[in-house]
């Protein structure tokens, strides 16, 4: 693979097409991997690559955090995350905060790590914080079938796993923010198979081109979107061939079935979209952490002010569009979760942007 | 979150395994993908391995990585 020639070929496509074109790149890793590797500024005029709902900790809503938040204050309790978590702005506060004033909250690089905190420590209730995609979220279908197995009533999951496929339509049906083709995420398309993207492609007219994350692999991808849409043809191709299959990991897809049930989800900047959350099947109710909230009334949130993430998980507008950004917004006082993550667009347009 | 490197498996345990990437070794859960064996590579994912890599395809990244590292 040559990055050079790749990049030409994409050049000479755009010149063919005369027009401009809008790709989005779904996954957060892959706005980060275009950034640093210089590949948004080789693409040539013409081409706007479109940040999507990629970034997991960007697209929880504001109340998840609010009630992480809740969950953190009650006693002899263990919140579990990913580290991009924790210093994600709630209304009043953020777990880093909530962590300094003396909440037990702990880093988990897997949850699996979780869960044996729980076995080793029966007095505390572990609860973890369930924030991904498809591919964690199958991590996290296996420690929640591993408790249940084990009969541990001290571990439980505050599950806000998110489906990728409906929320990349439910942008499309808004008709709010016009795209040619999508760059499809390379690790959630492991799990859940390239065939996932077959309705988009067909229903809404899009190409769906399934990438890996080196910009060797991101220029391809691009070309063989540029390459369809001269073709005037709308499939889906599989360019990250070293891991990406057309089905898909079968025994990750029956775990999440065996786990999981879609549902609503609410995303933040996208609102709420028909089955494309994933919550805990009735069965494994005991490590259901949401179970909390049918008792007890959850906190009111309240969304920062002035603060453009949903716009700019929408693709509607770009960082610097945002009255906050490098202004009231920095890495080092984020406002809103796109920038807290590495995979944050907003983080991303700070860390490399112009 | 999505780190996209080779691991390879150097002990394994029933469902738990010990993978090396770039000199670094850790723990992983390979529940999730079929027969894994000692010497295989595979992609690890917040602590699992989600898809095994052929030797053609760990290949196909290092001659990326070199090509990134002659461009540096």
């Amino acid at each position: 693979m040559n990055t050079p020639s790749k990049l030409a070929s994409v050049r000479q496509h755009l010149a063919q097409l005369n027009r401009p074109v809008k790709i989005m790149e779904v996954c957060g890793t892959h706005t980060m991997s275009a950034f640093r590797s210089g590949l948004r500024s080789l693409l040539g005029p013409g081409l706007t690559l479109l940040s999507g709902p990629g970034c997991p900790v960007c697209v929880t809503p504001i109340t998840y955090i609010d009630r992480a938040l809740a969950l953190a204050g009650r006693p002899q309790t263990l919140i579990a995350t990913f580290g991009d978590m924790l210093r994600v702005p709630g209304t009043r506060s953020s777990l880093e905060h909530a962590r300094a004033q003396g909440a037990d909250i702990r880093i988990f690089y897997s949850p699996q790590d979780a869960l044996e905190t729980a076995r080793n420590r029966p007095e505390l209730n572990v609860v973890f914080l369930g924030v991904g995609f498809e591919t964690t979220a199958v991590a996290v279908a296996w420690t929640i079938q591993e408790a249940a197995r084990l009969g541990l009533s001290n571990y439980s999951v505050f599950c806000a796993h998110k489906t990728m496929p409906p929320a990349m339509a439910g942008l499309l049906a808004s008709g709010e923010v016009a795209v040619d083709g999508f760059l499809c995420p390379g690790h959630v398309s492991v799990v859940i198979g390239a065939n996932a993207y077959a309705a988009l492609a067909r229903d809404y007219g899009r190409p769906c081109v399934v990438a890996g994350f080196e910009a060797a692999d991101m220029a391809q991808a691009i070309d063989q979107v540029l390459q369809q849409l001269l073709q005037n043809r709308a499939q889906v191709e599989i360019q990250y061939q070293r891991s990406v299959t057309w089905d898909g990991n079968a025994s990750a897809q029956s775990l999440l079935a065996e786990v999981f049930e879609p549902c609503d989800a609410e995303w933040r900047g996208l609102g709420l979209i028909p089955g494309s959350g994933l919550k805990i099947r009735p069965r494994y109710a005991a490590c259901d952490a949401e179970r909390v909230f049918s008792q007890w009334e959850a906190p009111v949130s309240e969304e920062p002010r002035g603060c453009r993430c949903g716009d700019v998980l929408r693709g509607a507008c770009t960082p610097p569009d945002c009255p906050l950004f490098r202004n009231a917004c920095s890495p080092s006082h984020p406002v809103g979760a796109c920038m807290v993550s590495s995979e944050g667009t907003c983080s991303a347009y700070y860390k490399y942007g112009k | 979150m999505c780190l996209a490197v080779p691991a390879k498996i150097v002990e394994l345990d029933g469902d738990q395994a010990v993978i090396e990437t770039q000199g670094i070794r850790r723990a992983v859960n390979v529940a999730l993908i079929e027969a894994p064996a000692l010497g295989e590579y595979v992609l690890v994912h917040a602590g699992f391995a989600i898809q095994k890599w052929s030797e053609a395809d760990v290949r196909e990244f290092n001659s990326i990585l070199e090509e990134m590292e002659q461009a540096e």
